[in-house]
């Protein structure tokens, strides 16, 4: 599975630096829909805040506590999906999904999310890429409560 | 239990008669490369490794011996019957149980503790009554019976531990009261490697007549077990942390308390006589084996008890004591790494965690160096709670890990800093 060069792949530059200063991080108070993301293997906890207007994203942030994989992927979708219509995030979502699963190596719309291609070398770690994207699709359905990856 | 006791000349001479290499040649698996590299197998906790002797009788029980026990008047079935009853002397030998009809083949540690929530708990626990288990048990000695409470209008109470993840032996006893049913704790805590003192628990736990079941899924493996000088009430063991087979186990249960208790599981084996309007059923054992036992394994598992007593279970503490104490030293040379669990009596498990880096990276990057640890909460999320983290990363030793093997893990920790930096 993981040579040295896949590793540097999976911890890119730009994860570890999403990971240590993530952007969006803490409580929104505008949120009017959240939903939990739970991965009860690891512990892997976090919160994903939306402020829907008018069927579009006008703020989003999270928190919570998890590896440097789920923390960067949470971050980075934060500043991916402002300003995106709930479709455009729940098809974000699918395109990232297939991304790090290996299902397609097609990383045009995705934009910075790219970076996270190495994960679908590590299949253990595909619930930490996707942890706040379900939490993130679980609040815009209005599901406001945990989802577990499990 | 102690090694602390040994001066390093007696360490040493116990260490020079226990021939590592040639352990090691016994277990075929640990002979690759992960990820190119030579694997380094740290999760012994989890499961541990099959020597040849296992996996050779088991593939003998299958080519020559399999059959149905307990009730063929044919050859095959003497056999698998004589070798399936071996074991079971074997097991009552492995911890000195008094006779062998205390021994009660099952899945496992966890089957074995809902066996005695489910029979003993369900039979002596009502309303108003409680059970008593520790902060440091593993989610199979905490859900059986938090089951058993729910049901019963019982209540679970918890005996705290300190920052070294020692139990409170203090609070241990002003918790048990007349209204305490059964006490329930592990021998030696997976995520923390703290050894319970089993023998003072239980004193306490009999002066008010209530007796003490012990998971003794870590420990078995690790120490030598004599249920009789402990004087606990059950002993529950998984064979597979004890390099048998998985889907096979036992539990020790004194004999006057297994007779009073209602059987489990009905159906074949454990009657002595069916009618539509009665059943009586089988003696002890067999009251609580019902149906077709795992015939294959349990012989697996006789075969694991005969290595690792010929390996000698003094040797094998000792060779891992001085594993522990080697990597307790290493690791903590290594900036930034913190230990979780720094019992006085310890055996077995080293868990750690890195400040600003979470377990589950730092499981990656061990692994693609071939490195084998566990990283969560190893099924023990109470301990993590008490110590306020998510997770930890754990190495646990068995029999067959090298220096050189706790030397890699070093190296590993210390790459994880130059990857996540």
């Amino acid at each position: 599975m993981a040579d040295v060069r896949e590793l540097r792949d999976l911890y890119q530059e730009v994860i570890l630096e999403h990971s240590k200063k993530p952007r969006n991080y803490g409580l929104l108070a505008s949120a009017n829909h959240k939903a939990e993301g739970f991965n009860p293997l690891c512990g892997d906890h976090y919160t994903v805040f939306v402020n829907l207007q008018g069927g579009a994203i006008s703020e989003i942030a999270f928190q919570g506590a998890g590896c440097a994989i789920s923390k960067a992927s949470a971050s980075m979708m934060t500043q991916s999906l402002k300003g995106k219509s709930k479709e455009e995030a729940e098809a974000l979502f699918k395109r990232f999904h297939d991304l790090v699963t290996g299902h397609s190596r097609d990383t045009d719309a995705l934009g910075k999310l790219a970076v996270f291609a190495g994960v679908s070398e590590f299949p253990l770690r595909v619930k930490c890429a996707t942890l706040s994207w379900h939490a993130m699709r679980a609040a815009l359905r209005g599901e406001n409560e945990a989802v577990s990856t499990e | 239990m102690s090694t602390l006791a040994k001066t390093p000349r007696e360490i040493q001479s116990a260490l020079t008669s226990y021939d590592l290499q040639k352990i090691r040649q016994d277990f075929p698996i640990l002979h690759q490369k992960v990820h190119g590299k030579p694997l380094v197998y740290l999760d012994n906790a989890a499961t541990t490794q099959k020597p040849l002797a296992v996996i050779e009788a088991l593939e003998n029980y299958y080519r020559c011996d399999n059959s149905n026990i307990h009730r063929g008047v044919h050859a095959l079935s003497e056999r698998a019957t004589a070798d399936y009853e071996k074991v079971r002397v074997a097991a009552q030998k492995f911890i000195n149980a008094a006779d062998s009809k205390e021994i009660l083949f099952l899945r496992g540690t966890t089957e074995a503790i809902n066996l005695v929530a489910q029979t003993y708990g369900r039979k002596n626990v009502t309303a108003g009554d409680e059970v008593l288990i520790t902060a440091m048990e593993h989610h199979s000695n905490i859900v059986p019976w938090q089951m058993l409470c729910e049901e019963k209008g019982a209540k679970l109470r918890v005996a705290p531990i300190n920052e070294r993840g020692e139990l409170l032996l203090d609070e241990f006893e002003n918790l048990l009261n007349r209204k305490t049913k059964i006490v329930a704790v592990g021998h030696l805590s997976n995520a923390l490697g703290t050894i319970n003192p089993i023998k003072q628990i239980v004193k306490m736990a009999h002066a008010l007549k209530v007796p003490v079941l012990v998971d003794g899924a870590q420990a078995a493996p690790r120490m030598q077990v004599d249920v009789q000088d402990l004087d606990c009430d059950f002993y529950a063991v998984s064979g597979h942390k004890m390099y048998a087979p998985t889907g096979i186990g036992f539990l020790y249960g004194k004999a006057q308390l297994l007779e009073t208790m209602p059987p489990w599981q009905g159906g074949g084996d454990m009657i002595a006589s069916v009618t539509f309007d009665k059943t009586i059923y089988n003696r002890l054992p067999y009251k609580f084996e019902a149906g077709t036992p795992n015939i294959a394994d349990t012989i697996g598992l006789g075969a694991a008890l005969e290595y690792l007593s010929g390996l000698g279970l003094e040797q094998i503490e000792e060779h891992e004591a001085d594993l522990l104490g080697y990597a307790t030293r290493e690791v903590q040379t290594i900036p930034g790494v913190s230990i979780i669990g720094t019992a006085n009596e310890k055996a077995g498990v080293l868990s750690l965690v890195m400040e600003d880096i979470h377990p589950h990276d730092i499981g990656t990057i061990l692994d693609s160096e071939g490195i084998a640890v566990r990283t969560g909460h190893h099924c023990a999320q109470p301990v993590m709670q008490r110590f306020n983290i998510p997770a930890t990363v754990r190495a646990s030793f068995g029999l067959y890990n090298t220096r050189e093997e706790v030397d890699a893990l070093v190296r590993g920790i210390q790459k994880v800093r130059e990857v996540m930096a």
